[in-house]
């Protein structure tokens, strides 16, 4: 191995050969690609089930791809396959991968529609309980149902379907588990585990009960029309995330092995950063000592100061909390330079695809430095004076060497990390 | 760069008690495991001991915010802090990172019951299903329910607060937190870690979900491996944590360990006759086990594979005396492997084994080995 293919740190390095993408937008990157940086929102009223008496009906559905049945994990298992699909080819590996597969997924569990026929299987009428629900499934009618609700399925049937190696991850760090599944692949390439490794974020959850649960925390926007509106990150009147849905796929690679193959490069994961906050269980700690920990943790593991950062993909949920606290952790760790870099916030467009959120804009940070051009952050109309930051408000053309995206989320995660052109010298 | 892992401390509440003593006092004595065959018949279960919860989880403000799964796995955690000397050392606490194999909280049985008896009969059924869980859902039940959160709980509760990640997907999620782990700090990627999981086995929604498919034993106790007449599992309220570190890293800070984590290897095979036999076979050569005289199996009881999962360990460790985890502790799914490695850790201790291996076999997918030496022992 030659001093190209290791890292500032002496280590591994670990280049990008393939990505895939999903989103409300489009399927693959180009079309995604093309509406980020034309500014078009994929935000809209909710089609999938009836809004009738919700505060929040407007989410960023993904409704051009569908499962059978129509639950969470068959969607994110849909939408992580096109994405894996995408990211696979594009890199020219074969059909057996050729390392592990590290994959977020949201957290997995039985739905209204299958609790109904449950419920009429029993023959329940009055009082329904779970003794009869129990009941029902005794009858091994719903057998199928066993592997559909358990947390391993997806991660089990992306494996299969692409024939990575080993023992596949399933992972939550909430909102920031896109960025810990590639933190995972990272770290397995950098031991020298494997050669690759298939890393990938995934959320098909906009249903009934996961919209209610994050809006009875008061976390959503409730500016339902018009839709594409409502996703303000950074704006003064900023009032809460806008649900997504969508996939994306890195294929990462020990630099090495990728030049060795002949592969074209997209760019390299040249660190990462995490830091865990015990605060509050949806809260930040007020002086942000954890998103400034994360923040540097990155920097640091990719051997740079903050004066590389050319631009920052923000996690910028566009709920007052996030956003503020957010500038507050780039401003500290960047300093004053960080009032000119330029900064965005791809939920605007997308919404908050929660679990994969952290690898779509990890993809979206990657073909920022590939085109040289910064996504827009929509709904800017009103900046906020707390917030003294460069948002791009139109899509800018400037050279990109080094992106930080930053992920955070409930239970006090917080991770970041740092993508390049070029490898550290 | 290759670091020799050790694990200097261990927290374990199950049906067999609280603490490293009971667990290794029931291991002794074998006999039938504390057993519930009543609340939930059918299905029997295995109840955790009663808990003082105050020990561990000092505020009730803290207590009332979380679910009993979650309770369980703080409280194990602080035992494990605990052991390892780490309790009072914020410093140390607040740069230990933290790998959690759970998977999801509980429901309100309560709200899905009226909901599900009047949608039966409402009109307009999508509006009926809004209006109900907006108003009876408790709007913090979402943080007892999300899977990362008892590793949140854990950091605001005990200030572990390095980082943490959630591993979800089973029994394969124990075994891969162990795996993770053990690589990070071999590999000098980090210095010293919290390790485990917890389940919360009294739960009529996960019985729903295991009964689908058809993997629950019932309908009453018999040992893991005597369970032809009616294979499956019996799920185990418990929770396992381990601390493991650097052994450099244990010696710089004074901490005694209480043995090595010699080797985790796991992977997930197409699931056919004899292939969990081959695989536990293939990993338990990449552990490097020679002649263990514990092995110390996570069995489910589940047909076909327990049977495989028998013979192999009889064919591999023909010396080593076998005991079956689901019969101290019963199954405790993501906790399982946590909870193996834990036991052969303090046998080891104890000086009950010389060299213990845990196999770990989840019921739908994915074999694990697990090797355990004493401290003193190099890999």
């Amino acid at each position: 191995m030659s001093r190209a293919d290791r890292d500032a740190l002496g280590r591994p390095l670990v280049a990008v050969t393939g990505l895939g993408i999903v989103t409300s937008l489009g399927i693959g990157a180009a079309e995604n690609w093309a509406a980020l940086t034309a500014g078009r929102s994929g935000i809209h009223a909710i089609r999938r089930f009836p809004t009738t008496g919700l505060r929040t009906r407007i989410a960023g559905t993904v409704d051009f791809l569908d499962a059978e049945p129509m639950v969470a994990p068959a969607l994110s298992e849909r939408f992580a396959a096109s994405a894996a699909e995408e990211a696979i080819g594009q890199a020219g590996l074969g059909r057996a991968f050729p390392g592990a597969l590290f994959i977020a997924v949201p957290p997995v569990e039985m739905e209204w529609p299958q609790r109904q026929a449950l419920a009429e299987a029993a023959g329940a009428y009055g009082e329904v309980t779970y003794a009869d629900l129990l009941r029902a499934a005794g009858t091994r009618r719903f057998d199928d149902w066993h592997d559909l609700f358990i947390f391993g399925t997806v991660a089990d049937r992306i494996a299969d379907r692409f024939g990575t190696r080993g023992s596949p991850i399933s992972l939550s760090t909430a909102c920031s588990s896109g960025a810990t599944a590639i933190q995972l692949g990272v770290e397995a390439i950098r031991r020298g585990e494997m050669a690759a490794a298939l890393c990938v974020g995934t959320d098909g959850s906009v249903n009934p009960e996961s919209l209610i649960r994050f809006s009875l925390l008061s976390a959503l926007s409730t500016q339902n029309d018009p839709p594409e509106a409502a996703s303000k990150p950074f704006a003064k009147n900023r009032d809460g995330f806008v649900m997504g849905e969508g996939a994306a796929a890195l294929v990462l690679e020990d630099a090495a092995a990728a030049r060795a193959r002949g592969a074209r490069i997209l760019g390299y994961v040249l660190g990462c950063g995490e830091k865990g906050d015990g605060f509050h269980r949806t809260r930040s700690s007020p002086d942000g000592a954890p998103i400034i920990a994360a923040i540097r943790g990155a920097l640091d593991d990719a051997g740079i100061g903050p004066e590389r950062i050319d631009t920052v993909n923000a996690h910028g949920t566009g709920t007052p909390e996030n956003d503020k606290m957010e500038a507050l952790g780039c401003l500290a760790v960047l300093g004053e330079r960080m009032r000119s870099v330029p900064i965005s916030s791809n939920k605007s467009m997308i919404g908050h695809t929660l679990t994969a959120a952290g690898a779509v804009e990890a993809a979206v940070s990657l073909l920022t430095i590939a085109h040289g051009r910064v996504p827009p952050t929509l709904n800017y109309a009103v900046p906020d004076p707390a917030i003294p930051l460069d948002v791009v408000t139109s899509a800018r053309d400037l050279p990109v060497a080094t992106v930080l995206s930053n992920s955070f989320g409930f239970g006090g995660q917080n991770t970041c990390l740092v993508f390049g052109a070029e490898p550290v010298a | 760069m290759t670091r020799d892992v050790v694990i200097t401390g261990l927290g374990l509440v199950s049906c067999a008690g609280e603490g490293v003593t009971a667990h290794l006092d029931a291991l002794r004595a074998g006999g039938t495991p504390r057993v519930d065959a009543a609340t939930f018949a059918p299905y029997p279960v295995h109840p955790v001991a009663p808990l003082a919860l105050d020990g561990q989880i000092p505020k009730k403000s803290d207590q009332r915010q979380m679910e009993p799964w979650q309770r369980l796995g703080v409280y194990a955690a602080g035992l494990a802090l605990d052991a390892a000397g780490a309790k009072a050392d914020a410093a140390l606490k607040a740069g230990m990172h933290l790998v959690v194999a759970a998977g999801g909280g509980e429901r309100d049985y309560a709200v899905d019951g009226q909901i599900l008896a009047g949608l039966a009969g409402a009109d307009d059924k999508g509006a009926f299903l809004n209006e109900r869980l907006q108003n009876d859902l408790r709007p913090t039940l979402f943080l007892a329910q999300l899977s990362n959160l008892l590793a949140g709980n854990i950091a605001i509760v005990h200030g572990v607060t390095g980082a943490s990640r959630t591993f979800m997907g089973e029994e394969s999620a124990g075994t891969d937190a162990l795996r993770i782990a053990h690589a990070r700090i071999a590999a000098g990627q980090v210095d010293l870690m919290l390790v485990g999981g917890s389940y919360n086995a009294e739960r009529a929604d996960v019985l729903l979900v295991h009964e689908m498919g058809g993997y629950l034993r019932k309908p009453d106790f018999r040992p893991v491996f005597e369970r032809d007449d009616a294979p499956g599992f019996i799920l185990g309220s418990g929770a396992a944590f381990l601390v493991l570190e650097a052994a450099d890293h244990a010696r710089a800070r004074g901490a005694a360990p209480v043995a090595r984590l010699a080797a985790v290897a796991s992977d997930r095979t197409r699931r056919v006759p004899g292939s969990v036999g081959a695989s536990l076979a293939s990993l338990w050569q990449g552990a490097g086990a020679t002649a263990p005289d514990l092995a110390i199996s996570a069995a489910t009881g589940c047909a076909g594979i327990t049977a495989e999962e028998g013979e192999a360990l009889a064919t591999l460790a023909p010396g080593a005396r076998r005991t079956a985890l689901g019969d101290l502790t019963g199954h405790t799914l993501e906790a399982a492997a946590p909870f193996g490695a834990a036991l052969a850790a303090a046998a080891v201790a104890a000086g009950a084994a010389r060299e213990a291996v845990v196999s770990v076999v989840g019921h739908r997918r994915g074999e694990g080995v697990i090797r355990i030496l004493p401290a003193t022992e190099a890999a």
